[in-house]
């Protein structure tokens, strides 16, 4: 039956597999002959080169190579720019990326110098540890305001600075603005680095075929079909030469976007040096130094607000850390700046940021990729405002929201997707309205608080929204093709990383085509199987390959349903797609199944009409004019242990709008796991560096992941109003529940210590720097009290 | 690592005779000589629990272990989870509830899971979350895993509840 399975919590396709151990990693993949890789990396923050010796490692038991920046010829050109810098008017850009191997000198610590290839990884280990690297120390720039105040020893030696990039955005005359202001506040906040810790490590094999000149690659990215564009440029191959492949990927969140890694580049050539298969797997140690980190930002901001608490303008400057290289450009400081604006109607905007080169691991997207940072420093404004005012927290937004009749509205800015930042659909304040009473913010703050503070518990309410850019471009495709079978396949070139695509997207082709979802097998991430796309990123899954899935789909249905008129002898208005099969409507006797379908449009003899294509198949691109722009609240409530400063989520609330949903098992799913990572990342990791940039906690153990301990249980509420730039009407959500957490979070620990008036402005948090926090606003507090 | 070791285990209730050199992780051992890749590798310290397998019907983190101890043991990797190809019911709840998204800690959530409700049959959301506070998940915010082992449990109750009714009754 052609029952409505889009918008179903339909079970998931790929489980079973994933569940019985059967889905293959990269990591799983078995080849006869199979060598293996490790790296020697830099432990020097920053340091030139004066020698390598790696005779003894040569001599080590089961080495087949031994090679440094001088054995690899064309490798060692810069990787290519990911992103370059959108089209904004005075702009500097920087651009340093990084080569394979590190030649001259090193510039963070686990930068690769050296890479060996052994019968074994523990054979290949136990030579790295017989190279001998004589190192002359530089000063090292780890701190990003005085990196960029640094006079000589320049993370880059050919720039006269570690300046990266300058980059300033305006809307209408702040100054302006400020001069007319009831009240101008000003805040310093800072956003420490983090990473994304995917449990799957980063890992590439490599199979170059000699007899047949073709190069096959399995590796954990997010992005297969550039980085079988690009290697086939660095091999000297052609793209059909190269075949990437990126099966089951366990987690990325960002972390395996960043193109090229030194080892995507070398494990491959590797390969085709030794003509045998090579496949290095990343270990936790390794991940925290050589996969990209995110989030370090300094930001000085200010808010010019009048009586009521309406912003007349808002001014920031802030610098970003890129680490040592900058392949990514400038898509994160540049989401930064464009999701400051949240959901509210800022009529003047003065953003400019600088970019500092550190010698710390390069900075790439991480779930949310720019966007916490803007949402830390709006929400925090507003929520001084909203002290300094005496103003409801949730008022205060309220009053700014932009009005549903504003769309699309302009915030005359570009943003990362280098467009106009313009939101597309919005309808903000019954998803602030539903975050209130989800969570009975009135109730709470009326009767809870006073009531559980009597009784002596620290307990606070936190309420904040955010607006999250999905979906851009430029664009995706997908090819959808009724086999034999008269089962679907549905194929395209973005990868998969647990979204959920294999279900996602065969719901799309389901519906059109009148199958069992189950009766759908969907390919991603074979560049074998699809030659175009750039890949899963920036929560545009669904919106941009899945509305090429749904246009390929419609187009088979209507060669579907062609076939089965002509061949039935049926007017095509009288057909349904059903059960697997297009039927006669008045008539049901009357019909054929797809798979019968599908033979018929590939006849093996006789004549076709002229202009006849064979098969049901049709490939479909769709590419956005820019990206939709979702948005929600979160609320919870929290409370700290007295004594021990640690914090338990009472109650936590998400209320979210990303378009129509496809799947809304999947997008909670999505929501939960965003919220778990932003809870991470507001209150319990952080990267402790020592002078050297040495990670002193890059282990799971003392780099805590938030466990279902500490991730509460949450209530999701859902608003849809539909995004306009696209057939289906969806917009992504693969990165909401991470966005806000970081303020709500700072907000709620105000609230509960609002005795001592604590205002958090830096993340992350932990209970110890809450503590010392506390402690010095109690002092203070009890100055203040002496003097007045 | 030239010496080996000849060791005999029972892998997923079949024999298996092997020689390993003396520092082969048992992790190790099982993905990359028995091919039972389904068992996970995450940090290789012990923390994640992605590794996790059942020794003697013990949980056990193989990343912390050395093949030669499989010697004379008895090991169970997820592969020997679902009989006859249906799946247990801890499986078939994980799939019911979303309790998975990329499926890389999966492995070794349900090998810690399985021998908790072996002794735990009717455990709250508390004694599960305790339970699974040694596995790290970085995709499900650890919700769906906590509602599917609830179910999972209740499913393995009413069928125990059925079979001890029927012989009751016979």
């Amino acid at each position: 039956m052609s029952v409505q399975c889009v918008g179903e919590p339909i079970l998931r396709n790929e489980d079973e597999r994933l569940l019985k151990g059967d889905a293959l990693f990269t990591d799983d993949v078995q080849l006869p002959g199979l060598l293996h890789a490790a790296f020697l990396r830099s432990p020097y923050g920053h340091a030139r080169i004066l020698s390598i010796d790696v005779e003894a490692a040569r001599q080590s038991a089961g080495v087949l190579g031994v090679y440094t920046a001088k054995d690899i010829g064309s490798l060692m050109n810069p990787a290519p720019l990911i992103v370059p810098p959108p089209p904004i008017e005075g702009l500097v850009f920087n651009q340093r990326t990084h080569t394979a191997l590190a030649s001259s000198k090193v510039r963070h610590v686990g930068e690769p110098i050296a890479m060996v290839v052994a019968e074994s990884r523990y054979l290949a280990e136990d030579a790295i540890e017989k190279i001998h690297v004589d190192f002359e120390q530089l000063p090292v720039h780890l701190d990003i305001e005085d990196s960029l105040q640094a006079a000589e020893s320049f993370v880059h030696d050919d720039l006269e600075s570690n300046l990266a990039a300058h980059v300033v955005q305006r809307r209408g005359d702040y100054e302006k603005a400020k001069a007319e202001a009831h009240r101008v506040i000003t805040r310093r906040f800072t956003y420490d680095r983090g990473i994304a810790a995917p449990i799957e490590n980063r890992c590439v094999v490599a199979d170059w075929n000699r007899m047949g000149k073709r190069l096959t690659v399995w590796d954990t990215t997010q992005a297969p079909i550039p980085i079988r564009n690009g290697l086939a440029g660095m091999l000297g191959l052609t793209e059909n030469q190269v075949r990437v492949i990126a099966p089951h990927i366990g987690g990325a969140f960002g972390a395996k976007l960043m193109a090229f890694y030194s080892e995507e580049m070398l494990v491959p050539w590797a390969s085709m040096q030794l003509e045998r298969p090579v496949r290095w797997t990343e270990d936790r140690h390794e991940n925290f130094y050589s996969t990209s980190h995110e989030r370090g930002q300094v930001h000085e901001a200010e808010i010019a607000v009048d009586q009521e608490g309406h912003i007349l303008g808002i001014k920031d400057v802030f610098i970003h850390d890129t680490g040592a290289y900058n392949n990514y450009g400038l898509t994160l400081p540049i989401n930064s700046q464009c999701c400051l604006l949240g959901l509210y109607h800022i009529p003047s905007y003065y953003s400019e940021f600088r970019v500092a080169f550190t010698n710390k691991t390069l900075v790439a997207p991480y779930r949310g990729a720019g966007r916490q940072h803007g949402v830390f420093v709006i929400e925090r404004l507003l929520d001084s405002v909203a002290r300094e005012l005496n103003i409801d927290r949730a008022e205060i937004r309220r009053r700014n929201l932009i009005p549903p009749d504003a769309f699309p509205y302009d915030h005359k800015i570009i943003y990362q997707d280098f467009a106009p930042l313009v939101y597309d659909s919005g309808n903000y304040e019954p998803v602030l309205r539903k975050a209130m009473d989800m969570i009975d913010y009135d109730t709470f703050i009326r009767d809870v608080q006073p009531r559980l503070r009597a009784e002596g518990r620290r307990v606070g309410i936190g309420i904040v929204t955010y607006a999250e850019g999905t979906g851009i471009g430029p664009y995706e495709g997908a090819r959808v093709q009724v086999l034999g079978s008269g089962k679907v396949l549905v194929v395209t070139g973005v990868g998969t990383q647990g979204q959920g695509h294999y279900t996602s997207f065969a719901q799309l082709a389901a519906q059109q085509l009148g199958v069992d979802v189950t009766d759908v097998e969907v390919v991603t991430g074979d560049t074998d199987q699809f030659h175009w796309g750039t890949g899963t990123f920036a929560s545009r899954g669904a919106v941009v390959a899945g509305n090429a899935v749904n246009a390929a789909a419609t187009a088979v249905r209507e060669k579907v349903i062609h076939l089965a008129a002509d061949l039935l002898s049926v007017s095509v208005d009288e057909i349904d797609l059903v059960d697997g099969k297009a039927i006669h409507r008045a008539d049901p006797e009357k019909s054929m199944t797809l798979g019968q379908l599908a033979a018929a449009a590939n006849p093996t003899r006789g004549a076709v009409r002229p202009g006849t294509e064979p098969g049901l198949e049709a490939t479909r691109y769709f590419g956005p004019e820019r990206g939709t722009t979702a948005f929600g609240a979160h609320a919870a409530i929290l409370e700290v242990e007295q004594g021990t400063y640690q914090i338990k989520v009472l109650e936590y609330v998400v209320v979210h709008d990303c378009g129509k949903v496809i799947n809304p098992m999947i997008v909670e799913g999505q929501v939960h796991g965003g919220v778990a990572q932003g809870i991470g990342n507001a209150f319990l990791e952080q990267l402790v560096f020592d002078d050297q940039g040495r990670i002193k906690n890059a282990n799971l153990r003392d780099f805590l992941l938030p466990t279902a301990l500490e991730v509460p249980r949450m209530k999701c509420g859902h608003e849809e109003t539909p995004s306009p730039l696209n057939p289906m009407g969806v917009k992504g959500t693969g990165e909401a529940g991470a966005i806000p957490v970081g303020p709500l979070f700072a907000q709620a620990l105000d609230d509960a210590f609002s005795d001592v008036r604590l205002e958090i402005l830096d993340i992350p948090l932990n209970s110890s720097t809450l503590w010392h926090s506390v402690q010095e606003q109690g002092e203070n507090q009890v100055a203040i009290h002496e003097w007045t | 690592m030239s010496e080996l070791h000849t060791i005999q285990t029972n892998i997923n209730g079949k024999p298996v005779e092997a020689s390993v050199p003396g520092r082969l992780l048992l992790s190790d051992f099982i993905r990359e000589e028995l091919r039972l890749t389904g068992t996970h590798v995450g940090c290789e310290h012990g923390v994640c629990g992605a590794c996790t397998i059942l020794y003697d019907g013990l949980p056990s983190r193989s990343c912390l272990m050395l093949a030669v101890q499989a010697d004379g043991h008895e090991i169970v990797t997820v592969e020997g989870l679902a009989s006859n190809g249906e799946l247990h019911p801890l499986q078939e709840a994980f799939k019911a509830k979303h309790g998975l998204q990329c499926g890389y800690c999966t492995p070794g959530f349900l090998m810690t899971l399985v021998p908790f409700l072996a002794e735990h049959p009717d455990p709250d959301e508390a004694t599960v979350r305790d339970a699974i506070s040694g596995n790290l998940c970085r995709c499900t915010g650890y919700q769906s895993i906590v509602d599917a082992t609830l179910l999972a449990a209740r499913q393995m109750r009413e069928k125990a509840g059925a079979v001890d009714g029927s012989e009751a009754t016979s």
